[in-house]
């Protein structure tokens, strides 16, 4: 047994604090905004131009001027602002985002991460997320532990071009958590997904990680 | 009494306001997220006139048949600057094929450059990629004990900006996501050139609410039959669901 990818984004949900401003990457990232708790009250970024990102609209409702980064149609809530990309990134850039959770290709035991390029494939760019992990306060990945070919994403080293370096506080995998007080300090496993054991994370991680659960 | 607007900057139409503008060789910007608040009438008439050899800074890159790719398909662009080009397949082929050039800059640091670029401002430091492929071949420099890479402003022959409406003096409001790159654009171009959905009389705006003032905009069209086309629509059956 491991997490599905809903389990994974209801975990890494539990991060989210009350009064926090989130910036959501796109894919797996975007399934948090279903599992944020009631009783906290989190407003969602997005970094082409609007904070507080209502839920997707109904037929009638569709509008071709309000969609998210990840170019979907979605509604404004009483709180909405609209504003430019260079205020956007202001926020981004300047600190004042608690959080973002993104995906990655890679993430290595020094907190580097790896996810706009494979040499020799097409790039399609690296759009905000070279931003997102430069500024943001917290970075969390959401990704599977292993490739299709079942080898370790949380590496020694990553191998592909990065897209920061040293900025990862957590990493939310199909089989636990990994997290670290700053970015001085090893990851620590934190906490397994049910059924999972440290000798099974330990035989599928490559980055080295202490375990504290 | 208030005088009357006397410089003229309405256009009759892409065409027209294009003209003289549209030479080989230049660079244009182009306002817009995917395909929200792209300038659509103005990307059919650069096509159109026919220029060659532009380089193109924009956030994206269109879709095959739509927005800036129309400018690909007629190979009319030489060089793309953008953060994100993935929806569109003959960019990938002309790229693969040695035909295209493109500089990848980081999303944040895209509106960036065409910020300082327009408030005359030529180069500035950030964090934002720091230690990737990025930052080879850019000054390094510490502050505060942290390092940042040096970008430098971006301006443009033409900028090319889609607002929602203007008044005759060329001040603009945006609607939505649609605003995105487009202000940030009109401040940066020698010219710049906006198409709105509409034209309303002077002091029809609130003086408060303009996002553009008018002295970034030097020629103004009035489009007709918006196609604005949606490339993810993303709808729930009820209201409520959440993103």
């Amino acid at each position: 047994m491991s997490w599905t990818r809903d389990q994974m984004a209801e975990r890494a949900a539990k991060e989210l604090q009350d009064g926090f401003y989130v910036n959501l990457g796109i894919g797996m990232p975007t399934l948090v905004a279903n599992y944020i708790g009631e009783d906290i009250d989190v407003t969602l970024q997005s970094e082409n131009g609007m904070l507080g990102m209502g839920p997707f609209p109904t037929e009638d409702n569709v509008d071709a001027d309000l969609i998210n980064a990840g170019k979907q149609t979605i509604t404004e809530l009483k709180r909405t602002s609209y504003f430019s990309s260079a205020d956007s990134f202001a926020m981004i850039r300047g600190g004042h985002i608690d959080l973002s959770i993104l995906g990655a290709m890679e993430v290595a035991e020094n907190g580097d991460i790896a996810n706009w390029m494979i040499p020799g494939k097409m790039v399609k760019g690296m759009g905000g997320a070279m931003d997102l992990v430069a500024g943001v306060k917290k970075i969390i990945v959401l990704m599977d532990h292993t490739n299709k070919a079942g080898e370790s994403k949380f590496l020694k080293e990553c191998s592909l071009p990065l897209t920061g370096t040293n900025v990862v506080d957590m990493v939310v995998t199909d089989l636990g958590v990994f997290q670290r007080p700053d970015h001085d300090s090893p990851f620590r496993l934190i906490e397994l997904a049910p059924g999972v054991d440290v000798e099974e994370v330990k035989a599928k991680t490559e980055a080295r990680f202490e375990v504290a659960l | 009494m208030e005088r009357r607007v006397l410089a003229n900057k309405l256009y009759d139409d892409a065409e027209s306001a294009l003209a003289g503008l549209a030479k080989d060789g230049i660079t244009v910007m182009a306002g817009g997220f995917g395909l929200c608040g792209i300038p659509e009438k103005l990307i059919e008439a650069l096509r159109d006139s026919g220029a060659k050899d532009l380089t193109c800074i924009s956030n994206n890159a269109g879709v095959d048949d739509f927005g800036l790719g129309l400018l690909l398909q007629t190979r009319q662009i030489r060089k793309m600057i953008s953060s994100y080009v993935g929806e569109n397949k003959e960019f990938e082929r002309q790229y693969l094929g040695g035909e295209l050039e493109l500089e990848f800059n980081p999303q944040g640091t895209l509106a960036e450059r065409c910020r300082a670029g327009g408030a005359g401002i030529p180069g500035f430091y950030t964090k934002t990629g720091v230690g990737t492929l990025v930052a080879e071949g850019k000054e390094h420099k510490e502050f505060d004990g942290e390092t940042y890479i040096m970008e430098t402003g971006l301006t443009a022959d033409i900028a090319l900006v889609k607002a929602w409406k203007a008044d005759p003096a060329g001040n603009l409001i945006y609607r939505k996501t649609a605003r995105n790159f487009n202000p940030v654009m009109a401040t940066a171009g020698k010219v710049t050139i906006a198409e709105v959905e509409e034209l309303v009389g002077p002091g029809e705006l609130d003086p408060d609410c303009i996002q553009t003032p008018g002295i970034f905009v030097q020629r103004l069209i009035v489009g007709k039959n918006y196609e604005k086309r949606i490339e993810q629509r993303t709808v729930s059956a009820a209201a409520g669901a959440e993103v």
